[in-house]
């Protein structure tokens, strides 16, 4: 005898939609659990601005402030340093800053010093490498140097995969890192003090 | 059916009375019979034979040690790094040794693995009709790299804070879901107190269940199918009068000495690293390690431990002037396919096909995505081997000795990814790394053709067995 002809048909519906009611609301359990990876609210409010005093910062000397958990650098660029962006403007993946990482870039830092124009010498750009997320070095020394070209002219090395940044934060060309260091939203309240994550249009 | 209990003599010993009665009730004696005693494996086995065991032992160890380490270690990030390099290395009595097996097995288990894995390649023991077992194999490999990468970030040190953000930053790298999903592994921002909590829960209980389902699932496929040996030889086609494989012998007593005398060797080196080298100058435990986790400065000079650094060169060699040559690469690759196979026209579009596809995407999606693809296609490759291997033997002692070359070649290649991935890039080391990459992946992709190509010797029906 087959067992075919021992289904009963109005039970084997039954059975079957016993199954996806089941399904369903294994499936919205299975949401929940996916759900408490997600940030706590307690890590989303954890984003406020943060004040830095940049005061006693000489001309050369760069200060790390830490916003969102991660590091921003604020970086009091020379004469020298400043010069060296026209060099280094051809050599850059993105000299205009088209492209953005993890945040727009501020309208009032769209130019070739990525810094505001009433401060311009004054870089304050996240120090996260765009690649993987490390935290580049400091080779502010310019010219030939250990795991750097020979026409250095100053910038950062990231540590991890080698990608190189200009004293504007801008990636060289045909490093593993894809775009420029993010310019985080940031403010002047004084002439030493800078307000990072918040400007006149708002938090960031 | 009645229960019926087999009568066993009244003047029998309490013990073979006790083990009756177990056996009645659940199959111990069977269970035992079938997985080790009475399990017949061919009788030429060699010194490659032994790793198997020594993983079974690392596991139990790692098991045991982790148990211990988790009576004191804090998943707090403001508590863990005291946790373990203050509480268990000093203050708890014997906790350092305890720390050290663990950290120490950790490195003992990918050396067992990967010799293991290795013996699978050169006997080609993943053949039909043991592809199942390699493919549970792959998994607990890959659970293995899971296991070993959770639990990096405890200690909460430099290095495991910045090894978790780059590799969490890879998801990141994948089109359109990319960001929210490392946002998503990570639970904050940034590497965090959520990241180390969920890493912890990983370690400790997640991946090790599904590890144990695994290896219990590879066992119990191993010992159905039975094991291979060194020459690649059936031995269940020849059959003694008892109906057991005439080349075999059952496991215990046998391999139970064997694997003894193994164990001991291996206990004798293990220990030795664990008292005078448990750092083994910085390859098993990494110097930046212990600097507590700095979110604001990496380390000037960041690699993995040792056992990931071949996969990890091939990330670290995709640039975006690698991405051309891929392109080439796969190109290549899709000609082959197409001129050189038997295989129905419908097949050889669908490839050439899912060739151009993959160079439209080289040229859309950055090379960070790619070297993303490739870092996990390079472990993922493992898993197709039953199936690329096209060699009529299984053994290498049985194919054209130029084989034996081949090998030794890609063997160099990955030795080479390895120890480029521990060192820090520059040009003439990432273009090293890229030819090998190249080497590395040709091994497998070029398998279909290159292990059906030369003369090979005759297979003879009976395993090379000398008596000692």
């Amino acid at each position: 005898m087959s067992i075919e002809k021992q289904v009963d048909p109005g039970r084997r519906g039954l059975l079957v939609a016993t199954c996806a009611a089941g399904g369903v609301a294994g499936l919205a359990t299975a949401g929940a659990f996916v759900s408490t990876f997600q940030p706590s609210e307690r890590a989303k409010a954890a984003g406020a601005p943060v004040e830095a005093d940049i005061a006693d910062l000489k001309p050369g000397e760069m200060k790390i402030v830490e916003w969102r958990g991660k590091p921003v650098w604020i970086l009091k660029r020379t004469p020298e340093m400043m010069e060296s962006l026209n060099k280094t403007e051809d050599k850059v993946a993105d000299p205009k800053s088209l492209k953005e990482y993890s945040m727009p870039m501020p309208e009032y830092c769209k130019n070739q010093h990525r810094s505001r124009v009433e401060h311009k010498e004054i870089l304050v750009t996240v120090g996260i490498c765009t690649h993987l997320g490390c935290s580049p070095g400091k080779k502010f020394e310019p010219g030939p140097q250990a795991s750097l070209p020979d026409d250095w002219q100053g910038g950062f090395l990231c540590p991890c995969h080698g990608s190189t940044f200009d004293l504007a934060a801008r990636v060289y060309k045909n490093k593993p890192a894809p775009d420029n260091l993010d310019i985080p939203p940031h403010m002047y309240l004084s002439d030493t003090k800078i307000l990072i994550g918040k400007d006149e249009k708002g938090e960031a | 059916m009645a229960f019926v209990e087999k009568k066993l003599p009244a003047d029998a010993p309490i013990a073979a009375k006790a083990l009756n009665w177990v056996d009645s009730r659940f199959p111990l004696t069977k269970l035992w019979n079938d997985q080790w005693g009475q399990y017949y494996a061919p009788k030429n086995f060699n010194f490659w034979y032994i790793f198997g065991s020594l993983a079974m032992l690392v596991l139990v160890l790692q098991i045991v040690t982790g148990i211990f380490l988790v009576m004191h270690y804090k998943p707090d990030a403001n508590l863990a790094f005291a946790s373990v390099e203050t509480t268990i290395m000093r203050d708890v009595p014997w906790g350092w040794l305890v720390r050290y097996m663990h950290s120490t097995g950790a490195s003992a288990f990918f050396i067992i693995i990967y010799l293991h894995m290795t013996r699978g390649l050169l006997y080609g023991s993943y053949r039909k009709p043991r592809e199942l077992i390699w493919l549970f194999g792959v998994a607990i490999f890959l659970c293995l790299m899971g296991e070993a990468f959770f639990g990096y970030l405890l200690p909460w040190g430099q290095m495991s804070y910045w090894g978790a953000q780059v590799i969490v930053n890879l998801f990141g790298a994948i089109p359109f879901i990319g960001p929210d999903l490392s946002l998503w592994i990570r639970g904050d921002y940034v590497v965090s107190d959520a990241t180390l909590n969920r890493f912890f829960s990983f370690h400790v209980i997640a991946i090790p269940l599904v590890l144990l389902g695994l290896v219990a699932a590879h066992l119990i496929a191993l010992h159905e199918i039975g094991s291979s040996n060194p020459d690649g030889v059936e031995v269940k086609e020849t059959l003694g009068p008892d109906g057991h494989p005439l080349d075999s012998i059952p496991s215990h007593p046998y391999y139970s000495v064997h694997d003894i005398f193994g164990v001991s060797v291996f206990l004798l080196v293990f220990s030795a690293v664990i008292f005078f080298a448990p750092e083994m100058g910085g390859y098993f435990l990494e110097a930046n390690n212990f600097i507590p986790a700095d979110s604001l400065k990496t380390p000037p000079h960041i690699a993995p431990v040792w056992y990931f650094t071949p996969y990890y060169s091939i990330l670290r060699a995709t640039t975006s002037q690698f991405v051309y040559a891929l392109e080439v690469g796969v190109a290549a690759y899709a000609a082959l396919i197409f001129f050189k196979t038997k295989l129905p026209s419908l097949l050889k579009m669908v490839a050439v096909g899912a060739a151009v596809v993959i160079i439209i995407a080289f040229n859309v999606f950055e090379a960070k995505f790619f070297g993303v693809v490739l870092m996990g296609v390079s472990v993922m490759i493992l898993a197709g081997l039953p199936w690329l291997d096209q060699s009529p033997v299984k053994s290498i002692r049985y194919r054209p000795s130029w084989h034996k070359y081949v090998y030794i070649v890609f063997g160099i290649a990955f030795v080479t990814l390895g120890y480029l991935g521990i060192q820090p890039p520059n040009d003439l080391r990432t273009e090293i790394a890229q030819v090998c990459t190249f080497i590395y992946f040709g091994f497998f992709l070029l398998m279909p053709w290159w292990s059906a190509m030369g003369t090979f010797k005759p297979v003879p029906t009976r395993v090379t067995f000398h008596a000692h």
